[in-house]
């Protein structure tokens, strides 16, 4: 109980608020293109869109989390590397080259006994996807190579060398999909089988949802960053390094090693991703191995926006876009074309990241309100435009 | 009247401080009126309310006689009001010319008209004396001459109403007299001169008027020739401020810090940046490197903290070679360091300020147990000091650095340092930007360590402060040592004289 107080502190609240209201905004966005591109049946799109994953019942909802679990750490990748002041744009490689170690472990490292075999095969992803972010990391402290750049490269380079590497080893030719990994490298369902489920008929067969204990690993290690960042010597020194690293130098902190360390982190959180989206079982995700960068890698910088960064906010930034993605998929149904479909839910989610705009502009815009109603009562409306001192640049490299 | 402005009872609240509380300002035509008080006591936030930055919450201004509402910079350029800012507003790889015209650019058919520009430039450099050339980079001049792009923007634009604020601080003493000049000659052709500082012999030297304030409250306006500098010292401060540390005669023990023939060369350059130099610095001794900014103290001491590679030479440490030691090990074998910028490596500023008083010590038992940081403690540590060190900030420990004002960041600063409890202080400029209340209580502080048994290196560009609390003096000048003096027997004019390169001793061991 007291944990769940000290999160909802004030400041946190309203950067909660912020979300909600740029939240608000992308749908109301999302309706208007609903209008334009098919006005009689906006409004039935609207609703289903806004019923999300619950389109489907016990088992949608399982597909929401499913599906949000690579998202939250793709969000946590961006999120984590951007509180240490890194712009990680490379989740999408880092994401793929995970996944392809775990599929490869998990379909042909056979001999690991059963309850090991899948956690080697996470293990294998996040290492991976880890050493993906090696690279810019040295590159960025040592030659100070903007890491924008280099993790863009990082990405086609993984795309395109995961899928040769799929097709090389584990590739199923005849659905033109990755082969399914063993049945002990698949993640256990930890229970969540028999919440997430749509019976069929009545003859107790059941349609699972896909979800499994990837869930709980994701919001497991959402609340270790969390813990990392805010309450650790080590994120307090990769913060320190990321505000301004001259005087992490100064004071002593090892500024380059600090740097590799939070790209690895970084790559090693969307490497994880990668992993636990794939190692799913037959009714889950395959690797496509199609000349086209990981949705989930892009998706984790607005994840990361909406959530302000915080991996807590991100884990339900994650759920919300996950939710609202599928709710776009259901639109289906109707007649939307799916090309549409997909602007619709890039809109939503575009002003979703808009949050940190939103939280700049809604104490200045309550301010202005009130300072209306002073000036009515003959007083001078009262707004700070910004200290003196803040036009001070961060670092001028 | 003849006053151009006139800000009238004029208050502004932030949250947790009252910066000014029903403060009135008058400013005469061609005056020069400095703004005097401490840090903190509201100076630049009265500033920042001319020049239409902030909006103050009670009082009214008037520009010649009529009211008028600035609410925003531009508004204030329009009414003829420009401003210098402390920390100068200059893109970097930009030419002198294209800063100045920027925001006002002469253009033609959407296209930019440089050659009336530059007329313009080259004609009010010549007038006011302000020489600097038009197509240097910024990042390539001078802080001085940047200085003087920061006046020519203003002049440029024909303001008639300039604001300076503490526009010595980054100054030499050379530098700061050409501005003192600068600004003689300015209120001479009938431009009003704001001049915000805490040095009392400037204001003596070129103001016509001064206005107090003391905890965001005005004390009074004066005239200048009226006032004697202890009497203004004792208005700004509330109480009596001694100018002259007392001290007793220093007893310098065993070397702590040796330096032995350091070199640091320059990538672009054969020239060596600090040449050979040698020196030590005692226990219970305060050794001072005097000389003209960019002499090579600041790479001499980025070698000595680790900062920069040393190219020859040695470091050592109470008899230890620290030459290729990490920072970290340099700081744990009880070297502290007060940096020359504050900004770029002094601070962490969008940290608490309690973060960046542990900033040094986060990772000492006191304050971490298996890597967790011990909150409470870091809390208790950083009230202390604050209460110690009289650092003062809108919400306390939880004040992010960035809103501090300059002073206080400074404190922030010495602080830390100085409760390392340093064998070997290297202080670069410690009272940089400080009022005279904060320069006297820091100067004790260095005092205290030395008689306590400490080394302290001050690296210092102000006379005053080198011949003050120096027990010996060392003149660099182009990277080397040129001389040894002794505070006690030399003079003004023989230092500078060192300092300008004008003599030196026959090759003086300078130990």
């Amino acid at each position: 109980m007291k944990v769940l107080r000290k999160l909802l502190d004030i400041r946190g609240f309203n950067n909660a608020t912020s979300s909600v209201v740029a939240i608000s905004a992308g749908l109301l966005f999302g309706f208007i293109i609903l209008l334009i591109s098919n006005a009689p049946q906006a409004f039935d799109g609207f609703i289903i869109i806004l019923k999300g994953g619950f389109s489907t019942g016990a088992k949608g909802m399982g597909q929401v989390l499913y599906f949000a679990t690579p998202l939250i750490l793709t969000g946590l990748s961006v999120g984590f590397a951007f509180k240490t002041g890194l712009f990680n744009i490379g989740a999408a490689g880092q994401f793929i080259m995970g996944a392809f170690a775990a599929v490869y472990i998990g379909v042909k490292c056979t001999f690991i006994p059963a309850p090991f075999h899948w956690m080697a095969a996470l293990l294998a992803a996040a290492v991976v996807g880890g050493l993906w972010a090696l690279i810019p990391g040295v590159l960025k402290a040592y030659l100070n190579v903007h890491e924008v750049i280099s993790t863009i490269m990082m990405n086609y380079i993984g795309m395109y060398f995961a899928n040769f590497m799929v097709k090389a080893t584990v590739y199923d030719s005849k659905k033109a999909l990755s082969m399914n990994v063993a049945e002990s490298a698949v993640l256990p369902k930890a229970g969540l089988d028999k919440v997430f489920y749509n019976p069929i008929g009545s003859s107790g067969a059941v349609d699972l949802s896909t979800v499994n204990c990837g869930i709980y690993i994701a919001v497991g290690v959402a609340v270790i960053m969390y813990i990392v960042l805010n309450k650790t010597t080590f994120g307090y020194e990769l913060k320190a390094c990321g505000f301004n690293r001259n005087a992490s130098k100064y004071a002593g902190i090892n500024e380059k090693r600090s740097i590799v360390l939070s790209m690895v982190i970084a790559g090693a959180l969307s490497g994880l991703g990668g992993g636990l989206l794939y190692l799913s079982g037959a009714s889950g995700r395959h690797i496509k191995a199609v000349d086209v960068l990981a949705a989930e890698g892009f998706n984790g910088i607005p994840v990361a926006l909406l959530g302000l960064s915080n991996p807590i906010g991100i884990i339900f930034s994650a759920i919300f876009i996950s939710y609202i993605t599928l709710g776009g998929n259901y639109l289906q149904t109707l007649d939307f074309v799916p090309e549409i479909i997909d602007i619709i839910i890039a809109c939503i989610i575009y002003f979703s990241a808009f949050a940190l705009l939103f939280r700049n502009i809604l104490p200045r815009l309550l301010k202005w309100r009130t300072g209306i109603a002073e000036k009515n009562s003959g007083q001078q409306p009262s707004q700070a435009v910004g200290t003196p001192n803040s036009g001070q640049e961060r670092s001028d490299e | 009247m003849d006053y151009v402005i006139e800000m009238l009872n004029i208050t502004k609240e932030f949250p947790g401080i009252k910066a000014n509380d029903n403060i009135t300002l008058r400013l005469k035509k061609g005056e020069i009126h400095a703004l005097l008080g401490e840090n903190g006591a509201g100076k630049s936030t009265l500033m920042s309310v001319l020049f239409g930055l902030y909006q103050p919450d009670k009082g009214i201004i008037k520009k010649d006689g009529q009211e008028v509402k600035i609410s925003d910079p531009n508004v204030a350029n329009t009414l003829g009001i420009g401003m210098v800012h402390q920390h100068f507003k200059l893109v970097h790889n930009f030419t002198v010319l294209q800063n100045i015209i920027l925001g006002v650019e002469t253009t033609k058919n959407g296209l930019l008209k440089m050659d009336e520009a530059r007329k313009k430039v080259v004609e009010l450099s010549g007038k006011y004396g302000l020489s600097v050339n038009p197509d240097a980079l910024i990042q390539d001049i001078t802080v001085g001459m940047q200085q003087r792009v920061e006046i020519l923007k203003m002049l440029y634009r024909e303001n008639e109403i300039l604001i300076f604020d503490e526009p010595t601080a980054v100054l030499t003493p050379q530098e700061i007299d050409e501005l003192m000049n600068i600004m003689r000659d300015l209120a001479k052709e009938g431009k009003s001169i704001l001049f915000i500082t805490h040095k009392l012999n400037e204001i003596k030297a070129v103001s016509d008027r001064c206005t107090v304030l003391r905890k965001g409250k005005l004390v009074d306006t004066i005239d200048v020739a009226d006032a004697t500098k202890e009497e203004m010292s004792e208005m700004m401060v509330g109480r009596k401020v001694e100018f002259e540390v007392a001290k007793e005669e220093s007893k310098p023990t065993t070397p702590t810090l040796e330096v032995r023939g350091l070199t640091v060369g320059d990538r672009h350059n054969a020239k060596k940046i600090v040449n050979d130099v040698s020196f030590t610095v005692r226990k219970g001794e305060i050794v001072c490197i005097a000389g003209i900014d960019g002499n090579g103290q600041s790479e001499l001491v980025y070698a000595l903290t680790g900062l920069q590679p040393a190219e020859k030479g040695q470091v050592l440490i109470n008899g230890k070679d620290m030459t290729h030691m990490s920072i970290r090990k340099r700081n744990i074998s009880g070297m502290s360091h007060i940096p020359e910028d504050r900004h770029k490596h002094g601070l962490v500023l969008d940290y608490s300020l309690e973060e960046n008083l542990i900033l040094k010590c986060y990772f000492m038992p006191e304050f971490q147990k298996n890597g967790f940081l011990k909150f409470r403690e870091i809390n208790e540590y950083a009230n202390g000091l604050i209460e110690k060190y009289d650092i003062r900030s809108g919400q306390g420990s939880k004040t992010i650095a960035r809103s501090m004002s300059g002073g206080n960041q400074q404190k922030t600063i010495v602080a830390r340092e100085i409760d390392l409890e340093p064998e070997i202080l290297v202080a670069v400029q410690p009272t940089r930007g400080l009022d005279v209340g904060a320069i006297e209580y820091i100067h004790k502080q260095l005092i205290q360590q030395r008689d306590e048994g400490k080394a302290i290196l001050l690296i210092s560009l102000e006379l005053d402060e080198v011949m003050n609390i120096s027990d010996r003096i060392l003149v660099m000048y182009e990277g080397e040592i040129v001389g040894e003096l002794d505070p006690k027997t030399t003079t003004f004019q023989e230092l500078g004289l060192y300092m300008a390169g004008g003599k030196r001793d026959e090759r003086s061991e300078a130990i």
